[in-house]
């Protein structure tokens, strides 16, 4: 006789409370002792706690005020003129055969697009000003908002729409009550990648004729060698990531609170 | 609540293919006002095509069907379905999803919450107001779908295999409520369902179709009130042999297609 051995476990990962904040700081905590002990080059690689002095520094000068402003401005104008632009085309090429096959031919063409190569494009189009750093973080963001927002739009189970003409609902009723809740989730996973690409694309954009913002600072500290202040702005928009992040959670969970 | 549909269906030679596949043909029917039409045939022989023309979800490839009679004032949408799937929308509360047809019918927010109120406690849905679908089991959900559609008090119920998707003792005991609210409301029903005691004890007409392209191999009609209807009744058995008899053949042939189709 042999006792039956479960087998069935695993493949089921759940989250385990804290442990991201305690890896993050066991991290920073290794890269401090390693640098107190001289292992590592500050010169090179500067050690936390500089980074720390550099951000206060940063804070108490009333830089990080001027250049965060500019840079929330920037990401937040960019990413509403994209994400506004990536949702109506993505709902007409989800809603009407017409504008599907060419519309989708052009976001193919033009998606895979390195949107920083762009840059001097739109610098030459647009200024060296406001217009050139807004339009590239709206075409970055833009894409991905009209995948996903078609994804969502196709996602929408084809049985409820039909349920919502049983009903007699307006085509602007399902559209409504139907097809943008349903389409939400994809959308709103959407944001994350929209967030983090607009991010990446506002460095970018602000190292060409900006004064003020992260990505200027970030540039100015690196022209200086001053690696203390370039960690700090680097910091800054990890910092930044990790805040719209988590205010993107919240919206799910405030929005999506049904599934 | 009462509603005592007044309100018939005429079919005329309608007629139907999906592309090259023809799945209906020839269908000629009249739909009685105030009793349940049950539609039974083989898998495929285009129940639910039919069922989608009647409610005005698909156009008929030939023919036409008439819909006669009064529409009571307060019906707020004649042909109402109720879907083998529920299509409860998830990001809406029972009552947000029993109150959809009355929002699309512009009735005021006291109206609707006033109807809602009479439906969900007619199928038992009081307390259940404010859960999520996600939170109800199949049963519960089809209870809101069928109560979704009283709500609007239609002129003819259209139910598209609506225990299809449930347990054996969740359908039995659907049934028998559907059975009581269909009795009760006098609503001109049409049934589709694969399974025959269900058609023996809901119909009043039972049209059985061939097998695809669907046409009417006969008409059975069951005299006997709804209620009081049991299953294990002598006479419904008899009907259910009945049944059996006219599409046992065409049901081989329909499995046998499938598995041919499949492999």
């Amino acid at each position: 006789m042999q006792e039956v051995k479960f087998r069935g476990g695993g493949f089921a990962p759940r989250p385990i409370p804290f442990a991201g904040a305690l890896t993050l700081l066991l991290i920073v905590a290794a890269w401090q002792g390693a640098a107190s002990l001289g292992w590592i080059s500050t010169r090179f690689l500067p050690a936390p706690l500089a980074i720390i002095r550099a951000l206060v520094t940063l804070v108490q000068s009333g830089e990080l005020r001027l250049h965060l402003a500019a840079s929330l401005s920037r990401l937040a104008y960019g990413w509403a003129i994209g994400t506004l632009a990536g949702l109506i085309v993505g709902f007409a090429l989800g809603l009407f055969s017409l504008a599907r096959t060419p519309g989708l031919a052009i976001v193919s063409a033009l998606f895979p697009v390195p949107k920083i190569a762009l840059v001097p494009l739109f610098v030459v189009w647009f200024g060296i000003g406001e217009g050139s750093k807004l339009v590239t973080l709206g075409f970055g963001v833009f894409f991905p908002t009209v995948i996903n927002t078609l994804a969502g739009v196709d996602g929408v189970p084809r049985n409820l729409i039909r349920m919502g003409q049983s009903f007699g609902l307006s085509r602007a009723a399902i559209l409504a009550k139907i097809v943008l809740p349903g389409a939400l989730p994809a959308i709103l996973a959407g944001f994350r990648i929209t967030t983090a690409t607009a991010i990446i694309l506002l460095v970018a954009a602000e190292m060409i004729g900006a004064d003020y913002g992260i990505g200027a600072f970030v540039l100015s500290a690196g022209n200086l060698y001053d690696t203390d202040a370039l960690l700090a702005g680097i910091t800054i928009l990890s910092l930044l990531g990790l805040a719209i992040s988590w205010l993107i959670g919240r919206l799910e969970r405030w929005l999506l609170a049904w599934r | 609540m009462t509603v005592k549909s007044a309100v018939s269906l005429s079919i005329e030679a309608v007629g139907h293919s999906y592309r090259d596949l023809r799945v209906l043909d020839d269908i000629t029917l009249s739909i009685p006002a105030g009793q349940v039409t049950v539609l039974v045939g083989p898998s495929g022989c285009g129940k639910s095509t039919l069922l989608g023309i009647l409610g005005g979800l698909i156009a008929p490839g030939q023919g036409r069907v008439l819909m006669d009679g009064p529409i009571a004032s307060d019906c707020l949408n004649p042909l109402t379905y109720v879907f083998q799937d529920f299509a409860l929308l998830p990001w809406r509360d029972v009552a947000g999803n029993v109150a959809l047809g009355l929002q699309a019918a512009g009735l005021s927010r006291d109206a609707r919450a006033a109807r809602v109120a009479e439906v969900l406690a007619l199928t038992g849905l009081t307390d259940f107001a404010t859960a999520w679908p996600k939170q109800l089991s199949g049963g519960m959900r089809q209870r809101v779908g069928i109560a979704r559609a009283l709500a609007v008090r239609p002129a003819v119920l259209l139910m598209d295999e609506p225990l299809s998707a449930l347990d054996a003792q969740t359908r039995a005991l659907l049934l028998e409520e559907f059975s009581t609210l269909i009795a009760a409301s006098g609503v001109t029903t049409i049934y589709v369902t694969h399974t025959l005691s269900e058609a023996a004890l809901l119909g009043q007409q039972i049209v059985v179709l061939s097998r695809r392209p669907g046409r009417i191999r006969d008409i059975i009609r069951i005299d006997r009130p709804l209620i009081g209807r049991r299953p294990g009744d002598p006479d419904l058995m008899a009907i259910e042999s009945r049944l059996w008899a006219l599409i046992r053949d065409d049901a081989a042939d329909a499995a046998r297609e499938f598995t041919d189709a499949g492999g």
